[in-house]
């Protein structure tokens, strides 16, 4: 007996220690070195002093807490359209499609998620530019005169992030909505209910641990996002992930770059963890579910 | 919302709105693939023909995707990385599996929270962080004892550390969903047949999470080859595809061997993704 549970002590920490230092080595010591590093400040060459001049950098400049705003409001607009163009599909994939279909569906929104970042902006790249599809088919039906540029400018990022994110809207949505029991929704309209009343107070409270974990999850990828923003936004863009690259690489400010890398995290953090306490559901139950 | 009659004018709407929703998902991937075939330097219409050339031809100015050197490095530093990654963040799952699923420890609900936080990190920040502990590390014993750890620069080691770091998250819930699924009565029957406990992991629990394991692996293969926030910053001299095409788009511009590499990228994850999907499939048929 006493045998037994010695081998199950042992294998308990055997199966602990690579957990433990996947999470120590490259989750906690290296945030703790970013915080460290972002409280330093460069007094004279090779002379450090802990301070918050970084910090107070990103407040006396504008255009550092500005771009944190828009990217963060930005980030909410592009969250919510997810959720808005999103929702129906995954409704529809879920609920009305036929078993058959339900599959190709659900493949078919699958298929973009294993092509980078990189070839879809390249694809909305050559779509949307001067030269681009869009613009030449324009031409070619009459609807404008000459080529137009629809690259470069706020709907062209939101586009591509929007197209981006959306599909780790709809996977969580449709796996939520796929355990909802058809019977629920008729007996909504069975007591009475509208469309409307049905979607509201029962199909939208059912699917709320999918639709917040969708919601944390493309918030966070947009948040966090840095070729779509710079390749379709172009020079003014200002994602605040160019700045913390613009920092580190550029500039060679890394001390800078870590105060703007923790203020980003704090941010998004804030977010999600308000998402999480309006919405009453927690992380475990929605994230680590889909 | 719901449309319980079929074929009311709602519904043809709705299904409308779905196609055009799949439309929107085509048409960048399919204008990033097709202008690989247009005989013509820039990836823009008008259509000028059908060629290969920006796969094969061996000249400039069309220089094909399969003979551009650095391209092809690209492609070969992107292997190496995300087979290294794949078979590290599997044995890390399948141990976070056991861990969780099976293990009984004070604070597991704390240490299950910490396992999933990795993913709701902003991958930028992941690289900068391990970023900035590996150089401070190396800086450290470079004044303190004159040792220089060259691998803990930025290089192939911690490219495969920082794309591992929220990888191992996803391979994690994908091995432990499937491994809350295990009937323990087949274990204890092969106990009872007097199996050893390495006996019966070997033949009979890890035969039953081995599809979960090699989809969670194919996952984790093309979420690396795909990665670029986290890549970016820690990589070396030795890039991988993305990082060396986001660098010939930003100083060449677009040219169809893009669109070449795209599409053949395109073709390999989508069957790859297809062939996770098959083992997915034949798992809940057993």
């Amino acid at each position: 007996m006493m045998q037994n549970k010695d081998i199950k002590r042992l294998s308990l920490i055997l199966l602990f220690s690579p957990f433990a230092l996947w999470i120590l080595l490259l989750i906690i010591l290296p945030h703790i070195g970013m915080v460290l590093l972002s409280f330093r400040e460069k007094v004279a060459p090779r002379v450090y002093e802990y301070s918050f001049a970084n910090y107070l950098d990103f407040i006396n400049e504008p255009i550092y807490w500005n771009t944190l705003l828009r990217t963060g409001s930005m980030s909410l607009l592009v969250t919510a359209l997810a959720l808005l163009i999103g929702f129906p599909i995954a409704y529809y994939i879920a609920k009305i499609a036929g078993p058959r279909a339900r599959g190709g569906l659900f493949l078919l929104c699958l298929i973009p998620l294993w092509v980078s970042d990189l070839i879809r902006s390249f694809g909305w790249i050559l779509l949307l530019r001067e030269t681009g599809v869009i613009s030449n088919f324009l031409l070619w039906t009459g609807l404008i005169g000459e080529p137009v540029e629809f690259l470069y400018n706020d709907i062209a990022v939101i586009i591509g992030l929007v197209y981006t994110v959306i599909l780790f809207m709809i996977v969580p949505l449709v796996s939520t909505l796929d355990g909802m029991d058809n019977s629920m929704i008729e007996a909504g309209y069975n007591l009475g209910g509208n469309g409307f009343t049905v979607l509201r107070r029962i199909i939208i409270p059912y699917a709320m641990p999918g639709i917040v974990a969708g919601c944390i999850v493309t918030f966070m990828l947009t948040a966090g996002s840095y070729l779509t923003p710079v390749l379709l936004g172009g020079k003014n863009s200002s994602w605040f992930t160019e700045q913390i690259y613009n920092q580190f690489i550029t500039r060679f400010n890394w001390e800078g770059g870590a105060a703007f890398g923790m203020l980003l995290l704090l941010f998004t953090s804030v977010v999600i963890w308000l998402g999480l306490k309006l919405s009453g559901q927690t992380l475990a139950n929605t994230v680590a579910k889909s | 919302m719901l449309a319980q009659k079929k074929s009311s004018p709602f519904l043809m709407g709705y299904r409308l709105y779905v196609v055009a929703f799949f439309i929107f998902l085509a048409a960048p991937l399919i204008s990033a693939g097709a202008f690989a075939f247009n005989d013509s330097l820039f990836p823009a219409l008008p259509w000028q023909g059908f060629t290969l050339d920006w796969f094969f031809s061996d000249t400039e100015p069309k220089l094909g995707m399969f003979h551009d050197r650095r391209l092809l490095q690209g492609l070969y530093y992107s292997f190496v990385i995300a087979i290294f990654v794949a078979m590290l963040s599997v044995f890390v799952g399948t141990t976070n599996a056991f861990l969780f699923v099976r293990g009984e420890f004070p604070g597991k609900n704390f240490f299950y929270i910490l396992m999933v936080v990795p993913l709701v990190i902003p991958g930028v920040i992941l690289g900068i962080s391990i970023l900035v502990l590996a150089s401070d590390t190396a800086n450290y014993m470079e004044n303190r004892f004159d040792l220089e750890l060259e691998f803990l620069r930025p290089g192939l080691l911690l490219v495969v550390f920082g794309q591992f770091s929220f990888i191992t998250t996803i391979t994690s819930l994908v091995i432990t969903a499937r491994l809350k699924k295990f009937d323990a009565t087949m274990e204890e029957a092969a106990f009872n047949l007097g199996a050893s406990r390495v006996r019966v992991l070997r033949t009979v629990t890890l035969p039953f999470l081995r599809p979960a394991m090699i989809a969670a692996g194919i996952v984790a293969f093309l979420v690396s080859f795909e990665n670029f926030n986290t890549t970016l910053f820690l990589v070396g001299s030795e890039a991988p595809l993305t990082i060396t095409m986001y660098d010939r788009m930003a100083k060449v511009g677009s040219t169809p061997v893009l669109n070449a590499v795209s599409f053949v990228l395109m073709v390999g994850s989508g069957l790859l993704a297809l062939l996770s999907i098959a083992i997915q499939r034949d798992k809940t048929s057993q």
